[in-house]
């Protein structure tokens, strides 16, 4: 559990669900990746031609840029076991 | 038609630029508004949406945006080369932009509430780039596939379509024929200005493919469904006829190539620019007496083209020959123009668009063909009957003097198996024989010709040596004046 990780949040301007996400967020990294992860807000409002390279259509997006593969995980990240998941910090339980 | 006239003047279209549609939709699509392209797998939605983003930026100056859910730009644009659209020197001419949005469900995990503004975004700043003014979007269902909480799909979908509304963009969106709703998600629900519904049947291993508006607010349009094509050239819909009976009606005669005949027909023969049916059993004398209506046309410098289904031209010219009617010199000439199929080779719209392609390029003022019936092979009784309506409409239009023999099976009544093509028919003339005494006799008879006074006659023929030559009637003289001129 050393590896670093690359964070990308996709935005669009300061929505209450663009600043949910990004509180979320920062307190899941605090809590489970301490000292080891970098995040990066990309607003499309101010860069919309960015949206394109991740494939972004839903915002919020998060993008797991590394460690690979690449991980999306979309929402205000309000549901913390399931962002956990989705980050490979918690195995996939059978639902 | 004034209430058309009001309505093209509200309502502004957005012109296809596909041969035909714009003929039933009156226009175009409808300008500033989203439009929904419904069919099956392989009906040629994609292709319509991109005809239409390729026509607009080529002929009408309008710029376009193809957001894509389905294959990649450089698949789409491979795709599409086949049929003449190079994408590629589009994007490059900034005249059209293509987005490419992949979406995978196994790839994304959802926590949270949600919108599709980046979407939004993307098509905002691809409008934005080139000054786009048509959108497409293909196949915006797929992302129920790419994302699970439908409930924000479904607001989104619909905040999408309203935001380009007034983003005032003319759109296609196309959508999968569903199995209980006209689309698979029931997108109906959200486009409402103009549904349009694609179709690709086979019936009897014959392929037909088929368009229908549905719906089209605020316009009158064509409400049948018409057969189109895809070929080289890209769709076409058959037929570029209008709507509307509202043909030149002349009042020229025409020979019906037999001097007795033509004194049947009100003295005169034919109208111009008339349909003429022929219809009789195998061997009556139908294709005999079409040649006496083509040797006089000829005759009098006219045109022709015969569309041959049962025979090739060779043996046609040699079987009139035998029946003295010498038609060769006409075609040395290039008067008189053949076109030999098998009716069972093509589908019906390819016929339709063959027998176009055939009249625009002899340009002719008689058209013969024969048989009908063959053609009737290759369709169903209702394709048949639509298409042939098309070919009277379109031959009408251009003043085409046109005759059909039609073959009658002997098991059915003479009169009643043309029934389904009858009335589209101008006049009627029907050749028939009968045994007695063990001699065949041919006779023929005008069962209607409208607009003129004609014969109520049954007359006998013979077929010598220098065609077809009617006999005198024989009968009681007593009745002779009352049968004579009645209408």
């Amino acid at each position: 559990m050393s590896e670093n990780y690359a964070l990308k949040l996709y935005v669009a301007g300061q929505t209450p669900k663009a600043v949910r996400a990004f509180s979320n967020l920062r307190k899941i990294c605090e809590e489970h990746l301490e000292g080891r992860y970098t995040i990066e807000v990309v607003d499309l409002i101010e860069n919309p031609q960015l949206g394109r390279g991740d494939q972004i259509l839903a915002l919020p997006t998060l993008v797991r840029k590394l460690p690979t593969p690449i991980k999306k995980i979309i929402g205000d990240l309000s549901n913390t076991e399931r962002v956990l998941v989705g980050l490979d910090l918690r195995p996939r339980r059978a639902s | 038609m004034a209430s058309q006239k009001f309505a093209r003047a509200e309502l502004r279209k957005s012109p296809t630029g596909i041969p035909g549609l714009d003929d039933i939709t009156n226009g175009g699509l409808p300008k500033g508004r989203p439009t929904l392209v419904s069919g099956g797998p392989g009906s040629g939605k994609t292709l319509l949406g991109i005809s239409f983003l390729v026509n607009g930026a080529e002929q009408f100056a309008e710029p376009g945006v193809l957001l894509t859910f389905e294959e990649n730009a450089a698949e789409l644009a491979e795709d599409v080369r086949s049929l003449g659209y190079d994408l590629e020197s589009l994007i490059a001419r900034k005249k059209l932009i293509v987005d490419y949005i992949h979406v995978d469900r196994s790839e994304i995990e959802e926590t949270g509430e949600y919108d599709l503004e980046g979407l939004f975004v993307r098509l905002d700043h691809a409008i934005a780039e080139i000054g786009a003014k048509r959108v497409m979007l293909d196949t915006i269902e797929t992302l129920f596939g790419g994302l699970q909480d439908t409930g924000i799909l479904r607001a989104e979908l619909r905040r999408l379509f309203r935001w380009m509304r007034d983003r005032g963009v003319t759109s296609v969106v196309t959508a999968e024929r569903g199995e209980q709703m006209f689309t698979r998600q029931g997108l109906e629900e959200y486009i409402t200005d103009a549904v349009i519904s694609l179709d690709h049947r086979v019936e009897e291993q014959i392929s037909t493919r088929r368009i229908r508006i549905v719906k089209y607010r605020g316009s009158t349009h064509g409400t049948n469904e018409y057969p189109f094509l895809i070929s080289r050239d890209g769709i076409n819909v058959l037929p570029v006829t209008s709507l509307l009976l509202e043909h030149e009606a002349p009042q020229e005669r025409v020979s019906s190539g037999l001097k007795d005949l033509d004194a049947m027909l009100g003295g005169k023969g034919y109208y111009r620019a008339s349909t003429v049916l022929l219809s009789g059993t195998a061997g009556t004398g139908k294709t005999t007496l079409a040649a006496h209506f083509v040797n006089a046309a000829c005759a009098r410098g006219e045109r022709c083209l015969y569309f041959l289904f049962e025979e090739s031209p060779q043996q046609f010219l040699r079987n009139m020959r035998s029946a003295g009617i010498d038609l060769t010199a006409w075609v040395k000439q290039g008067l008189l123009r053949f076109h030999a199929d098998r009716p069972n080779r093509h589908g019906l719209e390819t016929h339709l668009l063959e027998m176009h392609k055939a009249v625009e390029s002899q340009n002719p003022s008689v058209v013969v063909i024969d048989p009908i019936t063959n053609l009737m092979a290759a369709g169903t009784e209702n394709d048949v009957r639509a298409m042939l309506t098309r070919v009277i409409d379109y031959l009408k239009t251009r003043g085409v003097t046109a005759l059909f023999t039609s073959l009658t099976t002997p098991a059915h009544d003479l009169e009643a198996t043309e029934a389904m093509i009858s009335s589209l028919m101008d006049s009627w003339v029907l050749v028939a024989i009968t045994e007695e005494n063990r001699k065949r006799n041919r006779w023929l008879y005008v069962l209607k010709s409208r607009g003129m006074p004609h014969s109520n006659d049954v007359r006998p023929f013979v077929i010598g040596d220098k065609g077809i030559q009617l006999l005198a009637v024989e009968r009681p003289a007593r009745t002779r004046k009352a049968g004579r001129k009645s209408r």
